[in-house]
């Protein structure tokens, strides 16, 4: 589904990440991993379009799409979190939904001020929508508050439920359990299995927390200082020396 | 921190001092073709140290005073909201109080002087700028100084028309306004990349750039001259005026049989004016409630978040700013049918700062502060006319208040209660 073949970018001097290549197939939780300042996040920036990338191919359900502008991107159906919530803070949180499927609703000016019925009928899917996600995730009851005010565990499950309501092929997470307590890391453990085991998407993952990322992950890429060290299933990276060395010996 | 203080207050009496002294305490008199220089009386001198004595005790104990304000100002808010009603029951109650408040609007201009009903229209047609600039600003985030180009598009537009081409009112009022929209969407490519300060800067250009070709575009608009003879709306093919100035006209006060009157014809551009803003008030508040109003907010808060969602931040921010220009060219109409005469000087960069001073007191975002703050500002200056040498002084006094005080505005935007069902 998503093939990126040979990735680099460079920051004036700093090659941030050299010829990293990694693929995820339909229904595949594939992680990305690495000490901080690794490329982790560039590597997210380059495949969401938010950066340029200097070089390498990316493609996403045939599609070349490196050097496309982000908003068509994600269009194609591949949304992203932020490593740092990114939230519509002073919209409620089913505004923040709503504004996430803009693209599935009658956005013709004309009839929404005559409120016809074909555009109240799209909005009223998309509310319906954003109630099922919103009770997925549990936040339904704080349907009108202010996504700002939440807590930070529902402002990270408020981003995830954002980013499914567009109805994506694949979705991006960036180390999504930073700053979660071990209960809400439990439910979004569970929470990323069910997204792939319910609704057949692929999950390509940034995370930190070594537990999360070998009880979820169908196979891990690890990238040391920009450049690929080791690909492969969670017990043969548990086993490769290298990682070892690089990364877990001193996690 | 109490050295801190007295520094800091010290170091605000002095400039107090040096900024006051030289404009008030010296005096430049001409004797003859030689300009001396003279000290004040004794009492403004004594005056200028007295306020810099204020200023110095005020910033000394200013963590108190502020404190005990926002005290009393929390304590004021949250009786209010002690009890939060039902989110239902509190938009039916809101949407009768504005009615009520536009059908008393339709009615009071019978009972008043004319000279009142004349400065309502000028309230509304602020009312209908800051509406529309709130879209730009205060919906989709973006710092626009240059607003009042598209007023003057609109004014100038309906201006032009009429004495060209001889078009009336009702023609050119959707005119200018889609000519002011197109303005919008041409200014608004080359700020796409831009934001905060520089988007400032260049849409502060734009104004001006508006405004200069307008004075120096002598052979068609006039200079600074301006136009002239612009014709007053009519209803239905009547005119207001004393005799039809038009063939195939008929006039106001003979076809209903009553004695002229000056009157009418103010009502008539009030009750239009009127119209149009509430219009306006409905067209936008739909617009907020609507998948573009809600790009506009997604953009403003996070750019980078709405993007990754598939919005495109061209399409955004163009439609904010042409749907602004838009209502601007409406007020821009309306505005010079009621002077019947324009000129670049009613479209400086003061007005931009005006009508931006509205919407920024009123609360972004929110239309019923927009309104309130609109007729705070026009309103104001002209009951306290002894006083208007300082109008632009009170009005940087209360800028900078209720940017420390309530720094949301009059009324800030309360956000839409939606009801969601739950689905299995
Ligand atoms: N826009 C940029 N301009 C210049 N350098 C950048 C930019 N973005 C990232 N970098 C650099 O690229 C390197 C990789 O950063 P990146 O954020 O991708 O790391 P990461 O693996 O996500 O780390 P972490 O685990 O801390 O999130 C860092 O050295 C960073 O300073
Ligand atoms: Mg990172």
């Amino acid at each position: 589904m998503l093939d990126v073949k040979n990735l680099s970018m460079r920051f004036g001097g700093l090659l941030a990440v050299d010829q990293v290549s990694l693929d995820v197939k339909e229904r595949e939780i594939v992680s990305v991993i690495g000490p901080n300042g690794a490329g982790k996040t560039t590597v997210f920036n380059c495949i969401s379009g938010f950066y340029k990338p200097t070089g390498g191919t990316i493609s996403f359900q045939g599609e070349e799409v490196q050097g496309k502008p982000d908003y068509q991107i994600s269009r194609l159906g591949m949304v992203r979190t932020f490593q740092h919530v990114r939230l519509f803070n002073q919209m409620t949180v089913v505004e923040n939904l709503l504004v996430a499927q803009h693209r599935h609703l009658n956005t013709n000016l004309i009839a929404g001020l005559l409120k016809t019925p074909g555009y109240r009928d799209r909005e009223q899917k998309a509310l319906d929508r954003a109630a099922y996600w919103l009770d997925r995730v549990g936040l339904l009851e704080l349907a009108n508050r202010e996504a700002g005010n939440l807590a930070y565990g529902q402002q990270r499950r408020l981003e995830i439920a954002r980013c499914m309501v567009t109805e994506p092929n694949l979705l991006m997470l960036d180390e999504p359990a930073a700053g979660l307590n071990p209960a809400e890391t439990k439910d979004l453990n569970q929470l990323i299995v069910s997204l792939k085991e319910d609704y057949c998407v692929s999950v390509l993952l940034i995370e930190h927390d070594m537990s999360l990322v070998m009880d979820i992950s169908d196979r891990i890429n690890v990238i040391n200082q920009g450049r690929p060290l080791a690909s492969g299933t969670p017990d043969e990276i548990r086993q490769n020396d290298d990682v070892i060395k690089a990364y877990l010996g001193e996690a | 921190m109490p050295a801190q203080n007295f520094k800091h207050a010290l170091f605000c009496a002095v400039i107090t001092l040096i900024i006051a002294y030289p404009i008030l305490g010296l005096n430049l008199e001409a004797q003859g073709i030689n300009v001396t220089l003279t000290g004040a009386d004794t009492f403004t001198i004594v005056s200028v140290f007295l306020a810099a004595v204020v200023v110095f005790l005020f910033q000394l104990f200013r963590d108190n005073i502020m404190g005990s304000l926002q005290g009393a100002l929390s304590g004021l808010s949250s009786g209010s909201q002690k009890e939060p009603m039902a989110e239902n029951k509190r938009a039916k109650i809101e949407s009768w109080v504005l009615t009520g408040i536009v059908v008393l609007a339709l009615f009071w201009p019978f009972f008043v002087s004319r000279g009142a009903v004349d400065l309502a229209t000028l309230v509304l047609i602020y009312v209908m700028l800051a509406l529309g600039l709130n879209v730009v600003v205060g919906l989709a985030g973006l710092l626009d100084l240059g607003y009042v180009a598209f007023y003057a598009v609109g004014a100038y537009t309906f201006a032009l028309l009429s004495q060209y081409t001889g078009i009336s009112f009702w023609v050119s009022l959707p005119l200018g306004a889609l000519l002011a929209a197109l303005f919008g969407l041409v200014l608004g490519f080359p700020v796409l990349r831009l934001r905060g300060d520089y988007l400032a800067i260049v849409t502060l250009g734009f104004g001006e750039i508006i405004r200069i070709l307008l004075n120096n575009w002598t052979s068609l608009t006039g200079g600074p001259n301006g136009i002239g003879g612009i014709p007053d709306p009519t209803l239905f093919g009547m005119e207001f005026g004393r005799r039809v100035k038009e063939e195939g006209n008929t006039s106001f006060h003979e076809t209903f049989g009553i004695a002229y009157s000056g009157e009418h014809k103010v009502i008539f551009l009030y009750l239009i004016a009127l119209v149009l803003a509430v219009f306006t008030a409905l067209v936008i508040r739909r617009f907020m409630r609507m998948p573009v109003g809600r790009a506009w907010e997604a953009l403003r808060e996070d750019e980078i978040a709405a993007r990754s969602l598939g919005l495109s931040r061209t399409a955004v921010k163009l439609s904010a700013f042409t749907i602004g220009a838009f209502f601007a060219g409406f007020a821009g109409t309306v505005f010079a049918s009621k002077q019947g005469f324009i000129s670049p000087e009613s479209f400086v960069f003061l007005e931009s700062a005006i009508i931006l001073a509205i919407v920024v007191l009123g609360g972004m975002g929110s239309q019923i502060g927009v309104v309130l703050a609109a007729i705070a500002v026009t309103i104001l200056p002209e009951l306290a006319r002894e006083f208007s040498e300082y109008r632009m002084l009170v009005f940087g006094a209360a800028m900078v208040l209720m940017m420390v005080w309530r720094p949301q505005g009059l009324m800030p935007m309360r956000r839409i209660h939606i009801e969601l069902n739950k689905q299995d």
